[in-house]
Protein backbone atom coordinates (compact mmCIF):
# COMPACT_ATOMS: atom_id res chain seq x y z
CA UNK A 1 0.00 0.00 0.00
CA UNK A 2 1.48 3.30 -0.70
CA UNK A 3 -0.12 6.01 1.74
CA UNK A 4 0.47 9.91 0.45
CA UNK A 5 0.63 12.85 2.94
CA UNK A 6 -0.05 16.12 1.59
CA UNK A 7 -0.27 18.22 4.77
CA UNK A 8 2.57 19.99 6.93
CA UNK A 9 2.60 17.74 9.66
CA UNK A 10 3.06 21.35 11.99
CA UNK A 11 -0.30 22.10 10.62
CA UNK A 12 -2.49 19.03 10.45
CA UNK A 13 -2.22 15.64 12.03
CA UNK A 14 -2.11 13.64 8.65
CA UNK A 15 1.32 12.22 8.93
CA UNK A 16 0.98 11.38 12.51
CA UNK A 17 -2.34 9.19 11.39
CA UNK A 18 -0.34 7.95 8.42
CA UNK A 19 2.74 6.63 10.68
CA UNK A 20 -0.21 5.24 12.99
CA UNK A 21 -2.15 3.27 10.67
CA UNK A 22 0.27 2.53 7.90
CA UNK A 23 1.05 -1.18 7.80
CA UNK A 24 5.19 -2.11 8.56
CA UNK A 25 6.77 -2.29 4.87
CA UNK A 26 4.29 -0.03 3.40
CA UNK A 27 5.48 2.94 1.28
CA UNK A 28 5.07 6.76 2.27
CA UNK A 29 5.24 9.30 -0.26
CA UNK A 30 5.19 13.04 1.14
CA UNK A 31 3.76 15.78 -1.08
CA UNK A 32 2.68 19.66 -1.29
CA UNK A 33 2.65 20.46 2.30
CA UNK A 34 3.45 17.01 3.45
CA UNK A 35 7.35 17.79 2.32
CA UNK A 36 8.21 19.37 5.23
CA UNK A 37 7.89 16.47 7.17
CA UNK A 38 11.38 15.47 5.35
CA UNK A 39 13.60 17.66 6.42
CA UNK A 40 16.34 17.59 9.51
CA UNK A 41 16.31 19.15 12.52
CA UNK A 42 12.22 19.50 12.77
CA UNK A 43 10.14 18.69 15.99
CA UNK A 44 8.92 15.66 13.73
CA UNK A 45 12.32 14.81 12.08
CA UNK A 46 12.75 11.95 14.38
CA UNK A 47 9.60 10.15 13.84
CA UNK A 48 10.35 10.62 10.47
CA UNK A 49 13.81 9.00 10.31
CA UNK A 50 12.48 5.77 12.81
CA UNK A 51 9.82 5.62 10.12
CA UNK A 52 11.88 5.04 7.82
CA UNK A 53 13.20 2.13 8.96
CA UNK A 54 10.10 0.15 8.90
CA UNK A 55 8.91 1.47 5.46
CA UNK A 56 10.20 3.23 2.49
CA UNK A 57 9.66 7.09 2.14
CA UNK A 58 9.60 9.12 -0.58
CA UNK A 59 9.18 12.84 -0.98
CA UNK A 60 8.21 14.47 -4.09
CA UNK A 61 10.83 16.74 -5.60
CA UNK A 62 9.54 19.32 -7.47
CA UNK A 63 7.23 20.04 -4.00
CA UNK A 64 10.38 20.37 -2.15
CA UNK A 65 12.35 22.70 -4.96
CA UNK A 66 9.06 24.73 -5.02
CA UNK A 67 9.41 24.95 -1.11
CA UNK A 68 13.18 26.13 -1.18
CA UNK A 69 14.33 22.61 0.11
CA UNK A 70 17.57 20.79 -0.91
CA UNK A 71 18.70 17.24 -1.16
CA UNK A 72 21.22 18.43 1.67
CA UNK A 73 18.62 18.88 4.13
CA UNK A 74 16.58 14.95 3.77
CA UNK A 75 16.54 13.18 6.83
CA UNK A 76 18.61 9.91 5.40
CA UNK A 77 16.78 6.74 4.12
CA UNK A 78 14.11 9.37 2.47
CA UNK A 79 14.39 8.99 -1.46
CA UNK A 80 13.40 12.06 -3.91
CA UNK A 81 11.19 10.84 -6.51
CA UNK A 82 9.60 12.77 -9.66
CA UNK A 83 5.89 12.55 -11.11
CA UNK A 84 6.74 9.47 -13.07
CA UNK A 85 8.00 7.99 -10.09
CA UNK A 86 4.92 9.04 -8.21
CA UNK A 87 3.15 6.88 -10.82
CA UNK A 88 5.48 3.96 -10.30
CA UNK A 89 4.98 4.19 -6.15
CA UNK A 90 1.08 4.05 -7.06
CA UNK A 91 1.25 1.20 -9.88
CA UNK A 92 3.89 -0.77 -8.21
CA UNK A 93 1.93 -0.95 -4.46
CA UNK A 94 -1.07 -2.74 -4.49
CA UNK A 95 -3.30 0.26 -3.79
CA UNK A 96 -3.66 4.02 -2.56
CA UNK A 97 -4.67 5.78 1.00
CA UNK A 98 -4.63 9.49 0.89
CA UNK A 99 -3.93 11.05 4.26
CA UNK A 100 -5.80 14.21 3.18
CA UNK B 1 -2.54 -0.07 -15.80
CA UNK B 2 -5.84 2.04 -15.21
CA UNK B 3 -5.77 4.89 -13.03
CA UNK B 4 -9.17 6.36 -12.00
CA UNK B 5 -8.30 10.37 -10.19
CA UNK B 6 -10.70 11.87 -7.48
CA UNK B 7 -10.26 15.51 -7.29
CA UNK B 8 -11.75 17.44 -4.08
CA UNK B 9 -10.71 21.25 -4.69
CA UNK B 10 -10.99 23.72 -6.71
CA UNK B 11 -8.15 25.37 -8.63
CA UNK B 12 -5.95 28.24 -7.42
CA UNK B 13 -6.95 27.95 -3.86
CA UNK B 14 -5.40 24.04 -3.28
CA UNK B 15 -2.67 22.54 -4.95
CA UNK B 16 -4.70 19.25 -5.70
CA UNK B 17 -5.93 20.26 -8.93
CA UNK B 18 -2.24 20.87 -9.83
CA UNK B 19 -1.02 17.72 -8.38
CA UNK B 20 -3.48 15.47 -10.04
CA UNK B 21 -2.66 17.13 -13.59
CA UNK B 22 0.84 16.88 -13.56
CA UNK B 23 0.31 13.09 -11.97
CA UNK B 24 -2.10 12.06 -14.77
CA UNK B 25 0.86 13.89 -17.91
CA UNK B 26 3.16 11.64 -16.10
CA UNK B 27 0.81 8.19 -16.07
CA UNK B 28 -0.10 9.04 -19.60
CA UNK B 29 3.44 9.64 -20.57
CA UNK B 30 4.28 5.89 -18.79
CA UNK B 31 1.41 4.24 -21.41
CA UNK B 32 -0.88 4.21 -18.49
CA UNK B 33 -4.42 4.42 -18.93
CA UNK B 34 -6.64 7.46 -16.96
CA UNK B 35 -10.03 6.77 -18.28
CA UNK B 36 -11.99 8.71 -15.97
CA UNK B 37 -11.12 12.16 -13.59
CA UNK B 38 -14.06 12.67 -11.15
CA UNK B 39 -14.71 16.34 -9.82
CA UNK B 40 -16.17 16.34 -7.02
CA UNK B 41 -16.97 18.99 -3.41
CA UNK B 42 -15.41 22.38 -4.77
CA UNK B 43 -13.26 20.43 -7.06
CA UNK B 44 -16.05 21.24 -9.42
CA UNK B 45 -15.05 24.27 -10.11
CA UNK B 46 -12.03 23.41 -12.43
CA UNK B 47 -14.74 22.98 -14.99
CA UNK B 48 -16.19 26.45 -15.05
CA UNK B 49 -15.06 28.15 -18.38
CA UNK B 50 -15.66 31.16 -17.28
CA UNK B 51 -12.32 31.01 -15.10
CA UNK B 52 -9.58 33.64 -16.55
CA UNK B 53 -6.26 32.99 -14.72
CA UNK B 54 -3.81 36.40 -15.39
CA UNK B 55 -1.43 35.90 -18.43
CA UNK B 56 1.32 34.64 -16.33
CA UNK B 57 -0.37 31.77 -14.87
CA UNK B 58 -1.42 28.63 -15.69
CA UNK B 59 -4.75 27.99 -17.02
CA UNK B 60 -6.43 24.80 -15.26
CA UNK B 61 -9.36 24.60 -16.31
CA UNK B 62 -8.49 24.72 -20.07
CA UNK B 63 -5.44 22.54 -19.60
CA UNK B 64 -7.97 19.54 -18.20
CA UNK B 65 -10.15 20.66 -21.19
CA UNK B 66 -6.96 19.84 -23.48
CA UNK B 67 -6.02 16.72 -21.80
CA UNK B 68 -9.68 15.69 -22.99
CA UNK B 69 -9.67 16.87 -26.66
CA UNK B 70 -5.88 15.89 -26.67
CA UNK B 71 -5.74 12.21 -24.86
CA UNK B 72 -9.72 11.08 -24.83
CA UNK B 73 -9.86 11.41 -20.93
CA UNK B 74 -13.53 11.57 -19.39
CA UNK B 75 -14.14 14.78 -17.16
CA UNK B 76 -17.02 14.30 -14.57
CA UNK B 77 -18.52 16.89 -12.41
CA UNK B 78 -20.86 15.49 -10.07
CA UNK B 79 -24.28 16.53 -10.66
CA UNK B 80 -25.27 17.38 -7.31
CA UNK B 81 -21.68 19.05 -5.94
CA UNK B 82 -21.93 21.10 -9.04
CA UNK B 83 -25.70 22.40 -8.86
CA UNK B 84 -25.00 23.33 -5.48
CA UNK B 85 -22.26 25.57 -6.79
CA UNK B 86 -23.70 26.70 -9.79
CA UNK B 87 -21.50 24.55 -12.10
CA UNK B 88 -24.13 23.97 -14.55
CA UNK B 89 -24.56 22.77 -18.58
CA UNK B 90 -24.46 26.75 -19.05
CA UNK B 91 -21.06 27.37 -17.56
CA UNK B 92 -18.94 23.82 -18.34
CA UNK B 93 -16.02 23.68 -20.30
CA UNK B 94 -15.78 22.16 -22.99
CA UNK B 95 -14.81 18.44 -22.40
CA UNK B 96 -16.16 17.99 -19.51
CA UNK B 97 -19.51 16.34 -19.03
CA UNK B 98 -22.05 16.00 -15.57
CA UNK B 99 -23.34 13.36 -14.33
CA UNK B 100 -24.00 11.38 -11.29
CA UNK B 101 -21.83 10.22 -8.20
CA UNK B 102 -22.49 6.23 -9.54
CA UNK B 103 -19.68 7.42 -12.12
CA UNK B 104 -17.27 7.91 -8.88
CA UNK B 105 -17.98 4.70 -7.61
CA UNK B 106 -17.88 2.73 -10.95
CA UNK B 107 -13.97 4.53 -11.46
CA UNK B 108 -13.23 3.13 -7.81
CA UNK B 109 -14.50 -0.54 -8.94
CA UNK B 110 -13.04 0.00 -13.17
CA UNK B 111 -9.22 1.11 -12.12
CA UNK B 112 -6.81 -0.86 -11.06
CA UNK B 113 -5.98 2.43 -8.63
CA UNK B 114 -7.69 5.34 -7.59
CA UNK B 115 -5.51 8.11 -6.24
CA UNK B 116 -7.30 10.62 -4.51
CA UNK B 117 -6.35 14.58 -4.62
CA UNK B 118 -7.56 17.14 -2.40
CA UNK B 119 -7.52 19.00 1.04
CA UNK C 1 -15.99 14.97 -24.29
CA UNK C 2 -15.51 10.70 -23.78
CA UNK C 3 -17.86 8.90 -22.00
CA UNK C 4 -16.19 6.19 -20.62
CA UNK C 5 -17.75 2.78 -20.20
CA UNK C 6 -16.22 0.73 -17.10
CA UNK C 7 -16.35 -3.30 -17.04
CA UNK C 8 -18.27 -2.99 -13.79
CA UNK C 9 -20.43 -6.57 -14.12
CA UNK C 10 -19.09 -8.74 -11.72
CA UNK C 11 -16.58 -6.93 -10.40
CA UNK C 12 -16.16 -7.30 -6.44
CA UNK C 13 -13.81 -4.32 -4.91
CA UNK C 14 -13.49 -3.87 -1.14
CA UNK C 15 -13.95 0.18 -0.79
CA UNK C 16 -12.37 2.04 2.19
CA UNK C 17 -14.47 5.18 3.18
CA UNK C 18 -11.86 6.51 5.45
CA UNK C 19 -13.66 9.91 7.63
CA UNK C 20 -11.37 11.66 9.04
CA UNK C 21 -12.86 14.95 9.44
CA UNK C 22 -15.34 16.30 11.85
CA UNK C 23 -18.89 17.23 10.93
CA UNK C 24 -20.20 20.89 9.87
CA UNK C 25 -16.99 22.86 9.74
CA UNK C 26 -16.65 21.57 6.35
CA UNK C 27 -18.73 19.73 3.88
CA UNK C 28 -16.42 16.21 3.54
CA UNK C 29 -18.12 14.36 6.16
CA UNK C 30 -21.61 14.43 4.13
CA UNK C 31 -20.05 14.32 0.53
CA UNK C 32 -18.32 11.25 1.81
CA UNK C 33 -21.29 9.73 3.25
CA UNK C 34 -23.38 10.06 0.37
CA UNK C 35 -20.42 7.90 -1.76
CA UNK C 36 -21.23 5.31 0.74
CA UNK C 37 -24.74 5.07 -0.59
CA UNK C 38 -24.22 5.29 -3.77
CA UNK C 39 -21.95 2.73 -3.31
CA UNK C 40 -24.56 0.17 -2.13
CA UNK C 41 -26.25 0.06 -5.27
CA UNK C 42 -22.84 -1.16 -7.09
CA UNK C 43 -23.41 -4.22 -4.47
CA UNK C 44 -19.50 -3.76 -3.16
CA UNK C 45 -17.65 -4.50 -0.21
CA UNK C 46 -17.13 -1.65 1.91
CA UNK C 47 -15.26 -0.50 5.21
CA UNK C 48 -16.39 3.03 6.56
CA UNK C 49 -14.32 4.12 8.99
CA UNK C 50 -14.08 6.76 11.42
CA UNK C 51 -10.60 7.91 12.63
CA UNK C 52 -8.89 11.00 14.39
CA UNK C 53 -11.90 13.54 14.18
CA UNK C 54 -14.38 11.55 11.67
CA UNK C 55 -15.37 9.61 14.95
CA UNK C 56 -17.22 13.15 16.15
CA UNK C 57 -19.59 12.47 12.91
CA UNK C 58 -21.96 9.49 14.47
CA UNK C 59 -21.95 11.58 18.06
CA UNK C 60 -25.59 11.21 18.97
CA UNK C 61 -27.60 13.73 19.94
CA UNK C 62 -26.68 16.68 17.14
CA UNK C 63 -29.52 19.02 16.60
CA UNK C 64 -28.60 21.54 13.74
CA UNK C 65 -31.68 23.41 13.78
CA UNK C 66 -29.80 26.52 14.55
CA UNK C 67 -27.31 26.46 11.75
CA UNK C 68 -30.10 25.89 9.19
CA UNK C 69 -27.97 23.04 8.55
CA UNK C 70 -28.65 19.83 7.10
CA UNK C 71 -28.29 17.20 10.53
CA UNK C 72 -26.02 14.08 9.37
CA UNK C 73 -27.06 11.52 11.87
CA UNK C 74 -30.36 10.02 9.92
CA UNK C 75 -27.67 8.88 7.29
CA UNK C 76 -25.61 7.01 9.13
CA UNK C 77 -28.85 4.82 10.55
CA UNK C 78 -29.35 4.12 6.93
CA UNK C 79 -25.82 3.20 6.12
CA UNK C 80 -26.84 1.34 9.17
CA UNK C 81 -29.53 -0.40 8.05
CA UNK C 82 -27.85 -1.21 4.42
CA UNK C 83 -25.57 -2.89 6.13
CA UNK C 84 -27.92 -5.21 8.63
CA UNK C 85 -29.59 -6.01 5.27
CA UNK C 86 -26.75 -6.87 3.44
CA UNK C 87 -25.68 -8.85 6.41
CA UNK C 88 -28.92 -11.24 6.86
CA UNK C 89 -29.56 -11.35 2.61
CA UNK C 90 -27.87 -14.64 2.01
CA UNK C 91 -27.80 -13.69 -2.02
CA UNK C 92 -26.56 -10.41 -1.34
CA UNK C 93 -22.25 -10.45 -2.00
CA UNK C 94 -21.76 -7.53 0.28
CA UNK C 95 -19.87 -7.17 3.34
CA UNK C 96 -19.98 -3.68 5.11
CA UNK C 97 -17.92 -3.05 8.17
CA UNK C 98 -18.86 0.18 10.28
CA UNK C 99 -15.40 0.35 11.90
CA UNK C 100 -14.08 3.06 14.69
CA UNK C 101 -10.23 3.36 15.49
CA UNK C 102 -9.78 3.14 19.64
CA UNK C 103 -7.41 5.08 19.98
CA UNK C 104 -9.19 8.11 18.17
CA UNK C 105 -12.30 7.54 20.17
CA UNK C 106 -10.32 7.57 23.41
CA UNK C 107 -8.31 10.68 22.79
CA UNK C 108 -11.17 12.52 22.24
CA UNK C 109 -12.79 11.32 25.57
CA UNK C 110 -15.77 9.19 23.75
CA UNK C 111 -16.87 5.58 24.47
CA UNK C 112 -19.49 3.42 22.00
CA UNK C 113 -22.26 5.20 24.46
CA UNK C 114 -21.52 7.80 22.90
CA UNK C 115 -22.18 7.14 19.05
CA UNK C 116 -25.67 6.98 17.20
CA UNK C 117 -24.80 3.27 15.36
CA UNK C 118 -22.86 0.23 16.24
CA UNK C 119 -19.64 0.01 15.81
CA UNK C 120 -16.64 -2.27 15.64
CA UNK C 121 -14.24 -0.47 17.53
CA UNK C 122 -10.67 -1.80 16.56
CA UNK C 123 -7.10 -1.10 17.43
CA UNK C 124 -4.47 0.80 15.28
CA UNK C 125 -2.78 -2.22 14.47
CA UNK C 126 -6.05 -3.96 13.34
CA UNK C 127 -6.95 -1.12 11.37
CA UNK C 128 -3.60 -0.50 9.76
CA UNK C 129 -4.58 -4.20 8.18
CA UNK C 130 -8.01 -3.09 6.80
CA UNK C 131 -6.68 -0.66 5.46
CA UNK C 132 -4.03 -2.58 3.45
CA UNK C 133 -6.55 -4.92 2.12
CA UNK C 134 -8.69 -2.10 0.90
CA UNK C 135 -8.67 -1.97 -3.20
CA UNK C 136 -9.33 1.65 -3.44
CA UNK C 137 -9.68 3.91 -0.19
CA UNK C 138 -11.98 7.03 -0.38
CA UNK C 139 -10.71 9.80 2.06
CA UNK C 140 -12.31 12.76 3.73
Amino acid sequence: MLHTVNKSPFERNSLESCLRLAKKGSAILLLEDGVYAAINGTSVSDKVSGATKDNSVYVLGPDMKARGLGESQLIDGIKIVDYAGFVDLAADNDGVTPWL
Amino acid sequence: MKFGILINEGPFTHQASDTAYKFVVAALEKGHEVPRVFFYYDGVYNANKLSAPQADDRNVVKRWSDLAADKGVDLVVCIAAGLRRGIVEDNLMDGFRISGLGQLTEAAIGTDRLMMFGD
Amino acid sequence: MTEYNFETEGVKKTITYLNRKAPYGTIYALEVLESVLISAAFEQHANIVFVDDGVFQIKKDQDTADLDMKCFLPTYGIIEMEKEDADEDEDMDMNWRIIVEKESMEARGLTTDDFKIEVEVLSSAELADVLDTSDAVIGG
